[in-house]
């Protein structure tokens, strides 16, 4: 199935400055994301896993433009996003929309839905201005709220509520790709499956793009099509959802998949338990970032980065970066 | 009929937003009874200053020196001055005036004190650095000795005196509103708004500001008692209102070389002042209270 390139992100490297001494000179960087290449093809939902401070977010910011990117390339919907100017990037915002984590957080609280609605579609200017409540209601009913709220403060919402305005706003300028930045991260369990069943909904109607970010692996099964592990602001594997969760290259996507649990509680699994913390991004380690933890490390990935790369028993697309992936699968290597 | 409901929710009337905020502040101002009793205070001295002046049966400027430094009695309540004017008259007259230098040079000094933390917070860097320095210049000098100097250069009138006292009102709405904007531009809903392509100055203005606004409303308060203070301290240093203006102030030094024979004369003047101090600072500290949820015991 030739499916086409909506989004492709090529070496993006967002590095924030550190600032100290009298003079506020620059110290050093946290590297947040280095060196990311990864395409979003149209109607899918890509996810992003990966344990906190990883780059996940980071990259769904960078793709936004909400932080400038250090370098690298943005190409979205065959046009370079990074070389667009304020202005026209403003206009570009229309087709590339966020859901945010925190509920309580992304919806202004001195206004109302209605507010929040119309004052969106007012930016982008999508619709005239007549019409604009009108649409508002329509978008509330889409998500699966009630017309009657639309003159409500966002306080007066349950946190899942909340997140369905949130879905409405991003809605409401009819955008191609939607980021959903841990989108339901902050909802309990059974509001969860609600909101992502309205996004695959949603995802169907509007023929939208989801680029998914979580650290939940049962979410990312749930909803993804592909999926991209992060490892201290690097890709370590990236494959279609099944690829992934049956048949797992890197030592550290492994160890990720063994902590989920499993409703049986006979059943004997594997539990691959990593040493130690996730090292500073300010100063990560030299070689393969993950060899102060894997199990697998020799001397070569303590010198040299490991390209993601394909190998013969792997599916098409499936790609992992470690130097040893064929003798650990062939059990040449143990773990130490 | 699902048309018609659509219809009934748009004719339907809800209270508008606007009132409902309103409703919102005076319940929960309503649980702090120093905020209630520092607010009524000021709508009070606000009302004399307003219509007490048409009531009066005497004018502030008309001499009698037939009954020159009498103590109050019932034709002359707080007593008369040296030169025979009815003090009452005069406190009431002044009223107006010595809280009308206040609230104007604090909405003065606060706009552009507002105006400037929000562009420094908001867009950071350099321009953050060079505002907040000049404002740490002005925070350095002591606020009455910066207006004396400020007068003596400019002059001594009333315009001037809301304008020095302006001026150093500047820096502390400023940091207040720097600090708040910091705080404020790091929520997701900012962001949100930045994806959609909203412009820099809708953000600031729609959304920064009517969010910082609690603080902001709780520094005017005290920042009016100060400004009172102020401006009438410079007037009782014969820098601010001019003889025979009845600027709280001015009725005060007028008093000062009688303290011992007729102390009635700087009484009634001061106590008013410490009234109107005393309203606008324990409203601002209630206000604080009910509106910063931080505060909350």
């Amino acid at each position: 199935m030739a499916q086409k390139e909506l989004l492709k992100v090529t070496n993006l490297k967002q590095y924030f400055p550190i600032k100290g001494g009298f003079l506020g000179r620059t110290v050093n960087h946290v590297k947040a994301v280095d060196d990311v290449t990864f395409e979003i093809f149209e109607g899918e939902t890509l996810s992003v896993v990966g344990e906190s401070g990883c780059g996940k977010s980071t990259t769904g910011r960078a793709i936004l433009r909400l932080d400038e990117p250090t370098a690298g390339e943005i190409e979205f919907d065959g046009g370079d996003l990074l070389a667009l100017s304020k202005s026209d990037m403003r206009k570009k915002r229309k087709d590339l929309q966020v859901i945010f984590q925190d509920p309580y957080a992304s919806l202004n609280p001195r206004q109302t839905v209605a507010q929040i609605l119309t004052e969106a579609m007012a930016i982008q200017n999508v619709i005239p201005k007549k019409e604009r409540r009108k649409r508002a209601i329509e978008l509330l009913e889409t998500v699966g709220l009630n017309a009657g709220q639309i003159d409500r403060y966002p306080h007066e919402f349950s946190g899942g509520q909340r997140q369905r305005v949130g879905i409405a706003r991003a809605l409401s300028v009819n955008p191609k790709l939607i980021i959903c930045d841990e989108a339901v991260s902050a909802l309990d369990v059974s509001v969860q499956a609600q909101v992502l069943n309205l996004l695959k909904n949603l995802q169907r109607e509007f023929k939208l793009t989801f680029l998914f970010i979580a650290h939940d692996l049962g979410v990312v099964r749930h909803i993804s099509d592909r999926i991209i592990v992060m490892y201290l602001g690097k890709i370590v594997e990236i494959a279609d959802k099944k690829s992934l969760f049956d048949n797992p290259q890197h030592p550290y996507t492994k160890s990720l998949l063994s902590a989920i649990p499993t409703p049986d509680p006979e059943a004997k699994k594997e539990r691959i338990i990593l040493k130690g913390d996730v090292p500073s991004p300010i100063d990560p380690p030299t070689g393969c970032r993950f060899h102060t933890r894997c199990p697998f490390a020799t001397d070569l990935c303590k010198t040299e980065v490991p390209d993601l790369r394909n190998l013969d028993h792997m599916k098409e697309g499936h790609r992992a970066a470690c130097h040893h992936i064929e003798k650990i699968v062939t059990g040449d290597m143990q773990p130490t | 009929m699902r048309a018609e409901q659509v219809n009934n929710v748009m004719t339907q009337k809800t209270d508008h937003p606007f009132t409902r905020s309103l409703k919102d502040f005076y319940s929960k101002l309503r649980k702090n009874k120093s905020a209630l009793v520092g607010g009524y205070l000021i709508i009070i001295l606000v009302l004399i200053a307003l219509i007490g002046p048409y009531l009066t049966s005497q004018t502030p400027e008309a001499v009698d020196y037939g009954v020159k430094l009498q103590g109050p009695s019932a034709e002359h309540w707080f007593g008369t001055d040296h030169h025979g004017r009815d003090i009452f008259t005069r406190v009431i007259h002044g009223l107006g005036i010595t809280m009308g230098i206040g609230i104007s040079a604090t909405i003065l000094g606060g706009i552009v004190g507002i105006f400037l933390g929000l562009i420094s917070g908001y867009y950071g860097g350099k321009l953050d650095a060079i505002i907040m320095r000049m404002m740490d210049i002005l925070l350095a000098f002591p606020g009455i000795l910066l207006a004396l100097a400020l007068i003596s250069i400019l002059g001594a009138n009333l315009r001037n005196v809301i304008f020095a006292v302006a001026i150093f009102a500047i820096p502390t709405f400023a940091r207040i509103v720097r600090g708040s904007t910091l705080a404020t531009k790091k929520l997701e809903y900012i962001d949100a708004m930045k994806a959609l392509g909203a412009s820099d100055t809708r953000i600031i203005f729609k959304h920064i500001l009517p969010n910082i606004l609690s603080p902001i409303i709780v520094q005017a308060s005290l920042f009016i008692a100060t400004a009172v203070l102020s401006a009438s301290g410079l007037s009782f240093l014969g820098m601010g209102a001019q003889p025979p203006s009845p600027e709280l102030g001015a009725l005060l030094s007028d008093g000062r070389d009688f303290m011992w024979d007729a102390g009635h004369i700087a009484l009634f003047p001061g106590l008013v002042i410490m009234l109107i101090v005393l309203a606008f600072n324990i409203f601002g500290d209630g206000l604080r209270d009910a509106l910063d949820p931080k505060m909350k015991k």
